[in-house]
């Protein structure tokens, strides 16, 4: 596990996020976008969607899309069982399904320690990936929820 | 307070403006069917005299003016000094659609036609004119029946100059405080009259523990010595009526006996005590149940909560069954009971949102009386099953189709009086509006006593412009549902559907949109009429379960012909890509479903293509085409559940829904599908002409 960055007493300059794997990889998210966490269930595949959008899934009645962060960061698309995770957030009103390989911890970590992530050159991950930092002897990338779904409001070309 | 903390306070206010709005029109058009009852013309008087209150507190000049001027003319048909019949009813109603339009100028910041709100001040002032100059400002006591010649009374007016001392009662409820009202300005206020004393009650005060500070239990015995009328007392709480108990009693003149009448005061139950004027708690001539006003998301959220449960409990069932010996256990009948439970609770929640459709069919009548002005013909409304009840989006939606309908019936159904009369009819034209239910669906008829449709002429314009040939042989009814197709209106604006002169074809593809069927019916000289039969709420739709591309789809019901089993024969394929298929007869574009969609379906297989199922689909405009489908599973009720909650709009998909098992199903577009075609088509033309 990971060490725990120590607690800042002043809760306003640090964050909480999630860590989670993708790959063998390791990103996070603020945790206060998370609703719930939950095992993965087959989606209903939807027409004409980008490859990174699995489909759509039945969350207590509401019907949300569920977006396969691997897929959108670029990497090989996660071929998902029952033991991968959907990590529900809530992106401005909207519910979407994060599809990752595993949670693994949630940290407070002091603002002063996020670095602006540098201009990466990569077409999938800029603006996606907004900050990163250093818990022990890994880099953890903070994503942007606002960009994890592009183009949320125009219909298929 | 602030322009941040008023606002949803005068959110609220608009909203009971409303309903205030909804009593003071059904009132009034009672009144003008002659309705005896006393309790009408108060509960019309109330509507307006709250819409002054409100209205007061956020200091909207004009619209206090007016509804005082209305509230005048109220009082005198209440006290008898005018008569009820039409020549004051028709103002009054005209006055109430004024009042209407200078609510919604406020609420929306909307302009205002001044000429109508002046017309009709001017003709509420008329109705007022010749009695009020002869007439004291009306009291409650001994005035009913009077004629307009003053006669002398032994009322409270017999001399100014001569004082007599009032006992009033004041017991604010909770909601005088909400609404900001002060008691010790209305105290002081009243001390502005004459010598006051004050007695607090504390008897309803509750022991410290038990007491909620959010309560009222306050109340005050006050013995007011003036020359003032009892009117002029009366205004000074005009803004808190119904919003506190308030008794004024006279003490008799005689023996000013103060200390028995204060006596049995606090011990007398306040709210049993007769108050004199008519009791201000809303109690509309109609007689409601008490209702609540509930958040319409807490309200859809439930509806969401309790078809999940129904998926639940189809997965328990499913699950139980399963189990060995499961037929003895008993638990299948504690599930065939929990079963019918959900089922109830389901239909009750749907209840919730459903609402009577009298609001929908009193904008008709003034719908109607808008026209009237306008064609300067005379039109009677009469509504059958204002109770029966429909999704409030239904109602929404149902606004703009039926407005046309009425305004098409005006305008095209009932004659000039001049060309009744030739016809021996009566001058005055009638439209009848009936909505019931029917086999699960709303069923709203509109039947005019007009000339009906005109045959010749609507054969000669369908011909004339292309929608038949000449030689086509067609029966009666065929004819009058020509008026649907589009392309039969001569107006190309389909945008604004309450406008004048827009086709019939709008009004079928906005019915049809809501999954409903409209048709005509006519008799030539004695009118048409117009059913149209709509879903009870939008939330549900049948719909043909489908898979397709290796997929669960539903296909609309609404928008399903028929089925077909393809045979080798009525088959072939068109150049590349094209297939077509004959359905009896008839030659209809074939379009595989999983394809279209895009979920990498096979292609049409024109050598061998009697596997899977055809469903003849039609959208709209009434372009039909076959829709190749792997097999079909099921025809169901399914939950519409929307994909723009949380994504986005997409081609081809109307909406999702959930199905026994929890999964998504996708709601497929048979507009979108029929236009995609046709849109793929050009693209096909362009690329074509770029390469």
């Amino acid at each position: 596990m990971l060490d725990l960055a120590p607690r800042d007493p002043a809760a306003e300059n640090s964050v909480e996020l999630i860590t989670f794997r993708v790959g063998d990889q390791e990103f996070c998210i603020d945790a206060t976008s998370v609703k719930e966490i939950r095992g993965w269930t087959p989606a209903t595949p939807l027409p004409d969607s980008p490859p990174c959008v699995r489909g759509v899934i039945n969350l207590r009645g509401a019907v949300l899309p569920i977006v396969d962060l691997a897929a959108r960061l670029a990497l090989p698309p996660t071929e998902p069982t029952a033991r991968h995770v959907v990590i529900v957030v809530w992106i401005g009103r909207r519910q979407v399904g994060l599809l990752v390989d595993a949670v693994c911890d949630i940290q407070t970590v002091p603002r002063n320690q996020l670095r602006p992530a540098p201009n990466l050159k990569s077409e999938a991950l800029d603006g996606l990936i907004t900050a990163l930092f250093t818990a022990g002897d890994r880099m953890v990338a903070l994503l942007a929820l606002d960009e994890v779904l592009p183009a949320l409001s125009e219909p298929t070309p | 307070m602030s322009p941040e903390q008023l606002a949803p306070i005068r959110a609220q206010f608009f909203q009971e403006c409303v309903d205030l709005l909804a009593d003071l029109e059904t009132g009034l058009d009672a009144l003008e069917q002659g309705d005896p009852d006393p309790e009408t013309i108060n509960t019309v008087f109330r509507a307006a005299h709250s819409i002054k209150g409100g209205a007061a507190i956020f200091g909207m000049g004009e619209l206090v003016q007016f509804a005082h001027d209305m509230e005048n003319v109220l009082d005198a048909l209440r006290g008898g000094q005018i008569p009820a019949g039409p020549s004051t009813l028709k103002p009054l109603l005209r006055a109430a659609d004024v009042l209407s339009d200078l609510i919604a100028a406020e609420r929306d910041g909307q302009p205002l036609d001044l000429a109508s709100v002046a017309a009709a001040t001017a003709a509420l002032a008329a109705l007022t004119a010749p009695e009020s100059d002869a007439l004291p400002e009306p009291s409650d006591d001994d005035l009913d029946g009077l004629t307009f010649a003053p006669v002398p009374v032994n009322l409270d007016l017999d001399g100014p100059a001569q004082a007599r001392t009032w006992r009033l009662r004041l017991r604010p409820y909770a909601d005088l405080y909400r609404k900001a009202n002060d008691p010790l300005l209305l105290l002081s206020e009243l001390g502005g009259l004459g010598p006051l004393s004050v007695q607090l009650d504390t008897t309803a005060l509750p022991p410290l523990d038990a007491l909620n500070p959010e309560e009222s239990y306050l109340g005050w015995t006050l013995e007011l010595h003036t020359a003032a009328p009892e009117a002029e007392i009366r205004e000074v709480f005009e803004f808190v009526e119904g919003d506190c108990d308030l008794e004024i009693a006279k003490t008799p003149p005689p023996e000013s006996g103060q200390e028995t009448a204060s006596a049995d005061i606090p011990s007398a139950p306040l709210d049993e005590a007769p108050t004199p004027r008519a009791a201000p708690t809303p109690s509309p001539t109609i007689a409601q149940p008490p209702s609540i006003r509930v958040n319409l998301e807490r309200v859809d959220r439930l509806v969401d909560l309790v078809s999940e449960l129904v998926i639940g409990e189809a997965a328990l069932a499913e699950r139980v069954s399963a189990l060995p010996g499961a037929s003895n256990s008993g638990a299948t009948s504690a599930l065939d009971d929990l079963r019918r439970l959900t089922r109830d609770l389901q239909e009750s929640v749907m209840a919730i949102r459903a609402q009577p459709v009298r609001s929908l069919l009193q904008r008709m009548s003034r719908l109607i009386r808008e026209v009237e002005a306008i064609t300067g013909k005379s039109v009677a409304l009469t509504t059958e099953g204002e109770e029966t009840e429909v999704d409030r989006a239904v109602i929404e939606r149902l606004t703009d189709p039926l407005t046309h309908m009425i305004r098409n019936a005006i305008d095209h159904g009932i004659e000039s009086p001049a060309a009744r009369a030739a016809a021996g009819k009566p001058s005055e034209g009638s439209i009848h509006v009936v909505v019931a239910h029917r086999a699960g669906r709303v069923v709203i008829e509109v039947t005019d006593d007009g000339g009906g449709i005109d045959r010749e002429r609507v054969h000669a314009i369908a011909i004339d412009r292309g929608l038949i040939s000449a030689t086509d042989l067609l029966g009666d009814e065929e004819i009058d549902n020509l008026i649907f197709e589009p392309g039969f209106s001569t107006t190309e604006h389909a945008s604004d559907l309450s406008g004048r002169g827009v086709g019939m074809d709008v009004v079928r593809r906005s019915v049809q949109a809501l999954g409903g069927r409209i048709s005509v019916t006519s008799r030539r000289g004695q009118g048409a009429s117009f059913s149209l039969s709509l879903p009870l709420t939008l939330a549900v739709m049948d719909g043909m379960l489908v898979s397709a591309g290796g997929q669960c789809l539903v296909v609309p019901l609404t928008a399903l012909v028929e089925s077909v089993k393809p045979k080798a024969g009525d088959v072939r394929q068109l150049g590349a890509g094209v297939t077509v298929m004959a359905i009896r007869g008839t030659p209809v574009p074939l379009i595989d479903l999983g394809a279209a969609l895009n979920y990498g379906g096979r292609p049409v297989c024109p050598a061998g293509p009697t596997d899977g199922v055809a469903l003849l689909v039609e959208d709209d405009t009434g372009e039909r085409v076959a829709l190749r489908v792997d097999e079909i599973i099921d025809q169901r009720q399914v939950v519409i559940k929307s994909l723009e909650a949380n994504y986005r709009p997409m081609d081809g998909v109307a909406a999702a829904t959930i199905l026994g098992d929890g999964r998504v199903a996708l709601i497929v577009d048979v507009n979108a599908i029929i236009g995609g075609r046709r849109a793929r088509g050009h693209d096909h033309v362009r690329q074509a002409a770029h390469a």
